[in-house]
């Protein structure tokens, strides 16, 4: 992006904040409707997915062939819909709940590689940036909760903020491991760390650089996949661990006095957040741009690989919310305290272990 | 809405410097329904909580009310049957032969000579399970919805849609049926109707496979259902619980063998009871599991009603058209999905009932909830409320 505007003649003029100004603002542009766009697609999918295994259509109707023009119909009536403020809300907070956590989804496609040149930032401390700004989904969690002036969008404001926060231990502690394989927090390095046949992967022990020890990191590496998993599933508020909306219990959870655009931006800032968790899992995990087969490399964009293979984790996402019950409360903290970080800890103590002895 | 008439609660403090001045906390008041996903219909509850926890649980009922009682002081007893479609709108079968059996009782009580005929209790066997099987699905695919399942819900109502298509054939209506009459049907099954009975039980045990992979023996499922909301024999006898409340709890009880009706005696069938096969005896999924069962059991009634179906005659007994029951009164009670479902007909020998009570089976399910819902936690108190598998109209009637 830099690289093309610098060569247009009347941008090389610019002094240089303002040529810097006007290329992030172009990135921002660009990064925010691809994620309107893709959320439009997840939500058509997610309905289609849900209908395919509920033995139903879904939408069919609106557009030419199954229903594909949905979304926008929905986007129009979020658009008009009225703007309802619950009496006694906290206007401040109210306001600003959707915006925070659409923020804290948003910030996160700033790093994702799509490409080797399809990155918006190349950070070294790429990883360490997604989870730190995907907290701020949290405080957005607690204000809508707040500030609506419900109790039921308290309970789940709460249920989300304890959940949120404890499941980012295991969810980072679990790719521990791989990085200190890599030796990098840069998303970028991580993954050309496992080019070449999809035994580099590091879901299969990345064999390249460990030889005959792949074996043991394949152990180690499968673990920290399944925990990430597991993990990200509650980061983004996904059954079985979708306590914070129990459309059965809590009628809607956070955001039950959300309406129109508010609402909208909160869905958005949802299914953008469900696409970040499979994109990092692709980056760490799953190789990332690479198809896991040299000669199809060569020829298929890396941009095309990465998204195909996080499309498939999200339709995975997709596929066990409709198929799992949803855990309790108090199940799901003793998940996650009790089992996943010990075996996390575990997992990294040993793994440490292993890189000393063999190096 | 927060009292302050709430008692309050001192917690203790958690430093030495904190004694001084403890943390106040409330216990907070909320109102779960009238208006609620998980309240199957227009039950409030009242409750009062403690963070996640539930102190106090308190049913407000009568969101529903239509004076069905009173209702049925007014009209003939002909005309009452329509009423009882209302009461538990998805077993109406079930409702109708209840009420109709209460007056046939009446009617016999007080010297009237009749015989129903052997064709239409059969029929009124086969309807009234298919009915059962139909209202259990709902109670199964509506219970997956309040563990956070929703796709259970959508497979179950696919099979209760081929049942009431069924019924759609043989009355014209798909939930308010008024199909059986005093003195038997009021119409003849059609030539084809028995044909899709016969294919709906050669595929429904398939199908019951298919929840059971779903549902039945999910690792989560269980957790979320195994020791929760447990309702001992004892509590049921307490609270008049009967159903699969009941015999959930480990009782064997039930009617159509108990204090067998119709030609129930002539069938062969399980009573199935909770075993506790995951948690305690009386649990969420015993009584999940006792529902289950039954829909098996129910099947094998109506495969052996439809083997033995004798020649086609007459589905009605011949009845004076205006009914007038000598004076007296009677208490008649039928085995419905719910549980014990009665009604107390007082007659005063006029052409309508002098008092017309109906002793629905959730009104009584639905106080234990007073009981089990105390010390749970939310999730656990919108999982008992769906064990016990609720009808408002019928509670509010």
């Amino acid at each position: 992006m830099t690289q093309l505007l610098g060569g247009m003649p009347i941008m090389a003029d610019l002094p240089g904040w303002a040529f810097t100004l006007i290329a992030m603002s172009g990135v921002g542009i660009i990064l925010l409707l691809s994620i309107a766009v893709a959320v439009m697609i997840f939500s058509w999918a997610e309905r289609k997915v849900a209908a395919y295994i509920q033995s139903r259509y879904g939408p069919m109707e609106v557009g030419p062939w199954q229903g594909t023009l949905q979304p926008i119909a929905d986007g129009v009536k979020f658009l008009l819909k009225e703007d309802i403020w619950p009496t006694g809300a906290d206007k401040p907070l109210w306001r600003l709940a959707p915006l925070l956590i659409f923020t804290g989804a948003f910030l996160s496609y700033v790093v994702i590689p799509f490409g080797p040149n399809f990155i918006g930032a190349k950070l070294d401390v790429g990883l360490f940036y997604i989870f730190a700004t995907s907290s701020i989904v949290v405080v957005g969690i607690i204000s809508a909760g707040w500030g609506s002036n419900n109790k039921w969008a308290l309970y789940g404001a709460v249920r989300g903020a304890a959940q949120v926060i404890s499941y980012e231990i295991p969810l980072s502690l679990a790719i521990m491991p791989i990085v200190l394989h890599v030796g990098s927090l840069n998303l970028g390095e991580i993954i050309t760390a496992q080019r070449g046949w999809f035994v580099n992967w590091h879901a299969f022990g990345n064999w390249g650089s460990h030889g005959f020890a792949g074996i043991l990191s394949l152990v180690s590496f499968q673990i920290s996949l399944w925990i990430y998993f597991i993990s990200s599933l509650a980061e983004v508020n996904r059954v079985p661990f979708d306590l914070p909306e129990t459309e059965s219990e809590l009628v809607s959870g956070y955001h039950t006095e959300y309406s129109g655009m508010k609402f909208a931006f909160m869905m958005l800032g949802e299914y953008a957040d469900v696409f970040v968790v499979s994109a990092i899992a692709v980056t760490v995990f799953l190789g990332g741009w690479y198809s896991g087969i040299p000669v199809i490399d060569r020829f298929v964009p890396a941009p095309l690989i990465f998204v195909s293979k996080s499309l498939f984790l999200v339709f995975v996402q997709m596929w066990l919310r409709w198929t799992l019950p949803r855990l309790r409360v108090d199940q799901l903290m003793h998940v996650c305290w009790k089992v996943l970080i010990p075996i996390t800890l575990a997992n990294l103590f040993l793994y440490g272990l292993l890189r000393t002895a063999l190096a | 809405m927060n009292d302050t008439s709430a008692p309050l609660r001192h917690l203790p403090a958690t430093r030495e410097g904190d004694a001084a001045k403890p943390i106040k906390s409330e216990l907070l008041h909320i109102n779960m329904g009238p208006q609620h996903p998980s309240t199957h219909g227009v039950l409030r509850l009242f409750i009062t909580t403690d963070g996640e926890v539930v102190h106090n649980v308190t049913p407000y009922i009568g969101y529903l009310h239509r004076c069905a009682e009173k209702i049925a002081e007014g009209n003939s007893y002909h005309q009452y049957i329509v009423y009882t479609d209302r009461m538990d709108y998805l077993a109406a079968m079930n409702c109708n032969w209840g009420y109709c059996l209460a007056v046939e009782e009446l009617l016999r009580a007080g010297g009237m000579e009749f015989e129903i005929p052997e064709y239409a209790e059969y029929i009124r066997v086969i309807i009234g399970e298919l009915n059962r099987i139909a209202s259990h699905l709902i109670a199964f695919g509506t219970y997956g919805l309040d563990i956070g399942a929703m796709t259970p819900f959508f497979h179950a109502l696919r099979e209760r849609e081929a049942i009431l298509n069924i019924f759609e054939k043989v009355c014209g209506a798909r939930l308010m049926y008024s199909y059986y009459d005093i003195g038997g049907v009021k119409w003849d099954l059609p030539d084809d109707a028995l044909e899709e009975i016969k294919i709906f039980l050669d595929l429904f045990p398939d199908k019951l496979k298919e929840y059971d992979e779903l549902l039945t023996g999910n690792k989560i499922f269980v957790e979320r259902t195994a020791n929760v909301g447990v309702v001992d024999a004892a509590t049921c006898q307490d609270y008049g619980c009967t159903g699969p409340v009941l015999r959930g709890a480990g009782v064997s009880w039930d009617l159509r063998r108990n204090d067998t009706y119709s030609i129930y005696d002539r069938f062969d069938f399980d009573i199935p009871v909770g075993k506790g096969l995951v948690g305690t005896v009386g649990d969420c999924w015993d009584r999940y599991w006792v529902r289950m069962q039954e829909m098996e059991q129910s099947s094998r009634i109506i495969q052996q009603a439809v083997e033995r179906l004798p020649a086609r005659g007459e589905c009605m007994a011949e009845m004076p058209k205006n009914l007038k029951a000598a004076p007296g009164e009677l208490y008649t009670r039928t085995e419905s999905p719910k549980g014990e479902l009665g009604f107390y007909i007082v007659s005063d020998g006029g052409p309508v009932p002098f008092r017309c009570k109906t002793r629905s089976p959730a009104f009584h399910n639905l106080h234990v909830i007073v009981k089990a819902g105390q010390g749970q936690m939310i999730s656990d108190l919108c999982a008992t409320i769906g064990s016990l598998d609720l009808v408002l109209g019928e509670i509010d009637r």
